[in-house]
């Protein structure tokens, strides 16, 4: 009991922390510079960045046109006011972001679509077109080159009391208070299971979309979560200086965004605000000295360079990584010991899963069907109508030459790759036409011939991203509950890692393990969505002779009515575990029956030994 | 409604714009598609090329002294990039190699502001390029008509380097495939180094032939660069074809568009890439597999 409510304290030190220098800080701002007002810039930029830090720190995804949303939220909100449409300022900011969150999702469905450096590109590209659309065609109600002046502050009225958000410390109130509320809400984000999602994407999108995760839908999600916190940043920049400057909308507003997260430090929440301070006040500071003067930009230029050359990860991770020996003691015996333990003693370890029986028990029909299926790569034939049908808790496998499109069977019948012809068919439903996370969702998973890992997550938060799938659906946005809050999936993972032999490690980055854990991982991944069919793809490539035997023994427990399909080089494993086995060669069936049938089929032998008779 | 003549006029403007927008895109493209570095400093050395025009015209009257001076100067700043910064980021995130190379846009942009003062200044036309020529239907600036002379004798001198020699040929495995190229035996790291060289040149020329068409700023490099990413979007990944139909298509539709509402000029460009986007997302010329 007590080291639960130790973590609870500990989940809110963040935002304890961060209401203590919201309340501190002004005050010396205030002492120094005898105003509290570049304080207020640097969290206008802050609420900016804590949106594009779960955008850009999170999620990986590194936008360059984030002022079109800063803009937006901005010149919605100002055009409002100053026209005249709404007296209220709080509506006309409400307005203003939830314009900026609209043009996000056009602007996230187009820039969405491609990946990486093309992202970037195409984000860039809109936050131009915005800045000229505001410039130009839209100047009859956005001032053009001259943006908006007189844009109102807000007050609150209490009953006959009226307090008024205008002026230095009423603004920097206003913001502040923005900015907590922001930080709550990034806070929970971060926490929660859309969180967890978000950092398997950064690792591994793949993966993250193999385990039943919607991926294009959380990556749009985040996108408008970010411009929420922009049009909002964006509004408020308009209300403190009481004018709308058109170059929200610049170029140099995205580039400087950018700047001050990695400067800050990526990932932290806190960081682009650290950044704003540090960008903000080196400005000030760099103009006033003679020798430099007009310079500033250059050397900030230069800074930048330098940061990211030899600090990628920001001041703040730097600086909490070289403190966190202070406050956390890494478990560092783990490995050693899991490894050291005798062979008998993780034969124990491996004992026959616990888990429970596939759901559903066991309908009629077959449980995995592939009728006559094609997949051609140019002129090369890779699966050539290839026709399996499992029964409901077969244990089947496959196996062929190298090249004898075994993986690429195993990639069709899991939806990676879709087929040119036939048709598939899980538990009689036909799922031709859907996409891997659909067939993770309805029960279809399968562990890769090269781990699929988040190499930079713990044991557990893997294994938690693949139970939370099958539990929450493909896309859900309950970011006010935390990710290890869904007690069902917490056992899961308890039972999984325990079972797998990596209970020592549950805390362990997986890329500290050794490899015969991350392939038992690999396998747990699959297994997480707690799957009615499992498609395993040389799950004992690269393994010792006693983990051999770890995983053939996992495998056989593994059944209690699911459904497995094996493929593997490894033939004695092949007869000793499968029913039935199929040979692939060339793309096409040679032959299928029983492992005795098999081993005396003279067309295997003459695909595998070229001929000549053993 | 525009005249004919107008309307011809404003084509030919688009091809002149478009065919150095397919230069300086085709020097991003490469750098991009063989070392896998977007560039985001390209605008800023296509500047350093129209900087280095301004200086030798300003004082000599020798457009091929500009052309070859700002070829060197590039030719120096690509080398001294890549050795000095790029080749340490191959290893790192792609998002790395943005960072990195936008901050050194920037320091070089700003270098030009300290050195030679924010404003804009004009740049003398070379002797040869003054006056006008009557093209039948309407009459056009000499300059602009011999400017894209100039760029078209480029790219195809561009094409023969890529299609026609064996570093073009290295250059061209390494798009499709850098890790085979290294593993038959090519020095891959020299190659990128000559090819981020080249791409750097590409600009740097472009920036010369553009200087006398308008005046110069440390800062006109921005918009190119932006157009170029459209260009790219359009055109594909590291296709040189893609750059020079994407470079010519962008420009036709700022030039065409301006002639009816100048206000949506940019705009059009954007719905063109929209365009492209929905129905093909990997470009006209791009190939599947590469992100």
């Amino acid at each position: 009991m007590a080291v639960q409510s130790g973590r609870l304290l500990a989940r809110w030190i963040p935002e304890v922390a961060v209401a203590a220098a919201l309340v501190v800080l002004p005050f010396a701002f205030n002492a120094w510079l005898g105003s509290v007002d570049l304080f207020t810039r640097i969290l206008i930029w802050g609420i900016f960045g804590l949106g594009f830090d779960l955008l850009f720190g999170y999620a990986g995804l590194l936008s360059f046109g984030q002022a079109a949303f800063y803009g937006t939220g901005g010149f919605v909100t100002a055009y409002l006011l100053t026209s005249g449409t709404l007296s209220s300022v709080w509506l006309a900011l409400l307005a203003g972001i939830v314009a900026a969150a609209a043009f996000s999702l056009l602007v996230g469905f187009l820039a969405l679509r491609r990946v990486g450096i093309y992202f970037t590109m195409i984000t860039l590209a809109f936050g131009e077109l915005s800045y000229f659309l505001e410039n130009s065609p839209l100047s009859p109600f956005t001032g053009g080159e001259n943006g908006l002046p007189g844009v109102p502050a807000p007050s609150l009225q209490l009953g006959s009391f009226v307090y008024s958000f205008a002026g230095s410390w009423p603004s920097y109130q206003l913001v502040a208070g923005f900015f907590f509320i922001g930080f709550l809400f990034a806070r929970f984000v971060v926490l929660s299971p859309v969180g967890a999602v978000l950092a398997g994407i950064r690792q591994n999108p793949e993966r993250t979309a193999a385990l039943g995760h919607d991926v294009g839908a959380y990556k749009l999600t985040v996108f408008a979560i970010a411009a929420i916190f922009s049009g909002c940043a964006g509004g408020l920049l308009g209300i403190f200086q009481s004018y709308m400057p058109p170059d929200a909308f610049a170029l140099d507003t995205s580039g400087q965004l950018v700047i001050q997260t990695v400067m800050g430090g990526a990932g932290t929440l806190i960081g682009p605000t650290v950044g704003a301070a540090i960008w903000l006040i080196l400005r000030d500071v760099l103009q006033q000295l003679p020798a430099i003067g007009s310079l500033w930009e250059f050397v900030l230029g230069a800074v930048f360079v330098l940061l990211v050359t030899f600090m990628p990860s920001g001041v703040v991770a730097t600086i909490m990584r070289a403190a966190s020996p202070l406050w956390q003691r890494r478990p560092q015996a783990s490995v050693a010991s899991v490894l050291s333990a005798d062979p008998a003693a993780r034969q124990g370890l491996l004992a026959p899963l616990r888990l429970p029986a596939a759901p559903g028990g066991a309908p009629a029909g077959y449980a995995l069907e592939a009728q006559d299926i094609s997949k051609a790569y140019g002129g090369i034939h890779a699966v050539e109508g290839v026709s399996l049908a499992l029964p409901q808790g077969a244990l089947h496998a496959i196996i062929g030459p190298n090249g004898a499109g075994k993986s690429t069977f195993l990639r069709l019948l899991k939806r990676e790759e879709s087929v040119d012809s036939g048709r598939i068919l899980l538990h009689g439903i036909d799922i031709t036409a859907a996409d891997v996370t659909a067939a993770y969702q309805n029960g279809l998973s399968k562990s890769y011939q090269i781990n699929q890992l988040f190499p930079l997550l713990t044991v557990r938060q893997n294994l938690r991203l693949g139970a939370l799938a099958r539990q929450r659906g493909r896309l859900r946005l309950d970011i006010f509950r935390a990710a290890d809050g869904f007690p069902k999936v917490e056992a899961l993972v308890e039972a999984l890692s325990e079972e797998l032999g990596l209970a020592e490690c549950a805390d362990l980055v997986v890329n500290t393990l050794a490899y015969g854990e991350k392939r038992r991982l690999e396998l747990g991944l699959a297994l997480a969505s707690q799957p009615s069919v499992l498609l395993l793809d040389e799950p004992l490539a690269g393994l010792s002779p006693a983990e051999r035997d770890d995983i053939k023994n996992l495998i056989r427990s593994l059944r209690k009515g699911r459904t497995i399909l094996l493929v593997e080089h490894d033939m004695d494993a092949v007869f000793e575990l499968a029913e039935r086995i199929t040979v692939l060669h060339e793309g096409s069936k040679l032959a299928e029956g029983t492992p005795k049938e098999i081993s005396g089929d003279p067309r295997v032998q003459e695909a595998y030994l070229g001929g000549i008779a053993p | 409604m525009p005249t004919l003549a107008q309307f011809l006029s404003q084509a030919f403007n688009g091809i002149a714009l478009g065919s150095l927008l397919a230069l300086i895109a085709s020097g991003l493209s490469i750098i991009l598609g063989t070392l896998g570095v977007l560039n985001f400093a390209h605008g800023a050395m296509f500047m350093l090329g129209a900087y280095t025009a301004f200086v030798v015209l300003s004082h000599w009257e020798s457009f091929a002294l500009a052309l070859g001076l700002g070829a060197l100067v590039l030719l120096i700043a690509g080398f001294a990039t890549e050795r000095g910064l790029i080749r340490f980021y191959y290893s790192r995130p792609k998002e790395d190699q943005i960072l990195v190379t936008f901050g050194l846009g920037i320091m070089m942009v700003e270098a030009v502001r300290y050195v030679f003062g924010g404003l804009s200044q004009p740049v003398p036309l070379p002797s040869w390029g003054q006056g006008i020529v009557n093209l039948g239907f309407f009459i056009y600036p000499l300059y602009r008509v011999e400017v894209i002379g100039i760029v078209a004798a480029l790219l195809l001198a561009f094409y023969l380097l890529l299609y026609r020699t064996r570093i073009g040929l290295v250059v061209r495995a390494g798009i499709e495939d850098p890790l085979m190229v290294e593993l038959l035996g090519t020095h891959v790291r020299r190659m990128f180094m000559i090819v981020f060289m080249i791409g750097a040149m590409a600009a740097g020329i472009a920036g010369v032939i553009y200087a006398p068409l308008a005046a110069v700023i440390p800062n006109m490099g921005e918009p190119f660069l932006v157009e170029c990413f459209v260009v790219i979007v359009i055109g594909g990944l590291g296709s040189f074809p893609g750059a020079v139909v994407g470079g010519i298509v962008v420009g036709e539709i700022l030039s065409l568009t301006t002639l009816f509402d100048p206000a949506y000029a940019q705009a059009a460009i954007y719905a063109a890439m929209t365009l492209v986007l929905l129905v093909r997302p990997r470009g006209l010329f791009g190939t599947m597999g590469r992100a």
